[in-house]
């Protein structure tokens, strides 16, 4: 959590880049690079946002592009867990209003659309091999 | 044998017994349809799967939803399956500890179906070809009386060992590190054989066939017929073999009789051997040409799409090591020293040194390194680890050649069937 808040941190000192670079992560989609779960072929972008267009899609965009850069979603990769985490983070000390029923669709959008990466220049050890718990 | 159900598959994680029974994925939104493998699931079914495309995944196909026999491998111990039609299985990194690969530990790695029962005492091989100076049958009596024996410990690694760490994912079975293994092997060189048959001055390759059937069962459709150039199989370590470990060959292993040959891709090495073929040019057999057993020439970007012309033939291994001990996840207090071995290898020659980090290939220590007992056997290396403090440590192993080449800490160059990865291999220890 400690490590999520100064990332998250660092994150938002970007948040005023314009939104050219979010619409470049758009074309991160085709090069191969497995950077989110979903398969990315068969929807749009928005080209405003870099967001994908999918059910959740509206609610994303009403919630959370009204303080922050669409940007700082689609550059990241994370389980539901971790969103959550970050959705908390952001209502505990950012001023983030409460998502109600919203919340379960956005997580949806999220862990599926930016869902954990795959790709990694040198992913951790499968979890067979990792010290046990 | 771990014995495997496809159920056991199934329950264990359903998305990934797709993947290794049947190389089937789903569309990662929908969970449902293949993007790959349904051919492979077809050719299994004998039928084509009409609306493929909306089975979900991680569904047993109803056919199969009956078989409830558990899936194992006369001979092998602890092997872990990556497919079992046609049978695959490669070998977890801490039960190659062996200096000689025990035949229960040695990786199986089959394109087609074998044959039932191979008879030893009928079994015959014919050499021929355009270059051969004529076509001689040998029986194997034959074989073991006409020529002098030789044994040699030889390490065979399969080309596409560590595949699995390939992104973007290249398709094939996904081996980690397990397809490599470094038993005794006893039989004739065949370059006795063939010097006996006679080899024209034309002579450029050499081709086998051997018993195996393709997985359609087509007659007469080789499941693969691959080769080495003629200098490769006229080396003195080039067997033609009946044994391994002083035993007759495992049946998944080439059982009666097959070809060895040390630091090249293990496909190089037919098993079931009923033939070779002395070629005047490249040997043109199934998986020679198109993208199998080859390399781009050039290399290309991850994920880039390479022209079947393109692409050419995998040589020599590269260099290569593996942790063998301690297994990997292995709990170690800060008191006391860890002692870590493994062996290393190289298809090119000699491996000169072995280092170990701790701290992500920061800093190295030289490991204690043994000489190869013949050309292309494995070596042994061997080091002592004391650890600053407590805590989450990996230990990475590099291997270096006679020419400084050494081994990679991240992934070699990207290629579309996933060949040669030969990073350094690392292991997890928590230190208490």
């Amino acid at each position: 959590m400690r490590r999520l808040f100064v990332f998250v941190s660092i994150m938002a000192g970007l948040v005023s880049t314009p939104l050219v670079a979010a619409i470049n992560e758009s074309s991160d989609k085709n090069s191969g690079s497995s950077m989110h779960s979903a398969d990315a072929t068969t929807v749009s972008v928005d080209p405003q946002s870099g967001l994908t267009v999918a059910p959740g899609y509206n609610l994303v965009v009403a919630h959370c592009s009204a303080c922050h850069s669409p940007s700082l979603i689609t550059q990241n990769a994370m389980s539901r867990e971790r969103w959550l985490e970050t959705i908390r983070w952001m209502q505990d000390t950012q001023k983030l209003w409460p998502l109600g029923d919203a919340e379960p669709a956005i997580l949806d959008y999220l862990t599926l659309w930016y869902g954990p990466k795959k790709g990694a220049r040198r992913p951790p050890l499968e979890p067979h091999l990792l010290p046990q718990k | 044998m771990k014995k495997h159900g496809l159920h056991e598959l199934y329950a264990k994680d359903p998305v990934k017994a797709d993947e290794q029974v049947f190389q089937r994925t789903s569309n990662a939104l929908t969970r449902r349809g293949f993007i790959k493998g349904l051919k492979s699931l077809s050719l299994l079914l004998g039928a084509e799967v009409v609306y493929g495309q909306f089975m979900p995944a991680g569904l047993i196909p109803a056919a199969f939803a009956q078989s409830n026999t558990p899936f194992s491998i006369e001979g092998k111990d602890g092997l872990t399956i990556l497919n079992d039609r046609p049978i695959n299985a490669e070998t977890p990194a801490h039960l190659l500890d062996d200096a000689v690969t025990p035949a229960s530990r040695f990786f199986v790695r089959n394109n087609g179906i074998p044959p039932q029962k191979p008879d030893a005492s009928t079994w015959t091989l014919t050499i021929e070809g355009e270059s051969a100076e004529q076509s001689k049958t040998f029986t194997l009596e034959e074989l073991k009386t006409q020529f002098k024996h030789y044994s040699y410990q030889l390490t065979l690694e399969c080309g596409g060992n560590g595949r699995a760490e390939f992104s973007p994912a290249a398709t094939g079975n996904q081996w980690t590190t397990g397809a490599v293994g470094c038993p005794k092997w006893t039989g004739v060189r065949l370059k006795d054989v063939l010097t006996s048959v006679g080899v024209k001055d034309s002579a450029v390759y050499i081709g086998y066939y051997g018993d195996d059937q393709h997985l359609s069962r087509t007659p007469g459709k080789a499941a693969i017929s691959r080769g080495v150039p003629i200098n490769k199989a006229m080396e003195d370590e080039s067997l033609i073999a009946w044994a391994m470990n002083d035993e007759p060959l495992p049946l998944m292993n080439g059982y009666p009789l097959r070809l060895v040959f040390g630091g090249w891709p293990a496909s190089t090495s037919g098993k079931w051997l009923k033939k070779i073929v002395v070629r005047d040019r490249v040997h043109d057999g199934a998986k020679m040409l198109g993208k199998a057993y080859r390399l781009p020439c050039k290399p290309v970007a991850p994920g880039a799409k390479v022209a079947d012309e393109d692409m050419c033939i995998i040589e020599a291994m590269p260099i290569k090591s593996l942790i063998t001990f301690p297994q990997s996840g292995t709990d170690h207090p800060l008191a006391k020293k860890l002692s870590v071995r493994g062996h290393a290898w190289s298809g090119e020659g000699k491996v000169a040194e072995v280092y170990t980090s701790i701290d992500f290939g920061q800093t190295w220590q030289i490991a204690e390194l043994t000489l190869p007992v013949n050309r292309h056997a494995w070596q042994q290396f061997t080091t002592k680890i004391a650890f600053p403090q407590q805590g989450y440590f990996e230990i990475w192993a590099k291997a270096v050649d006679e020419n400084g080449k050494a081994q990679p800490m991240v992934l070699p160059g990207w290629n579309p069937k996933g060949y040669l990865n030969n990073a350094c291999h690392r292991i997890a220890v928590r230190v208490v």
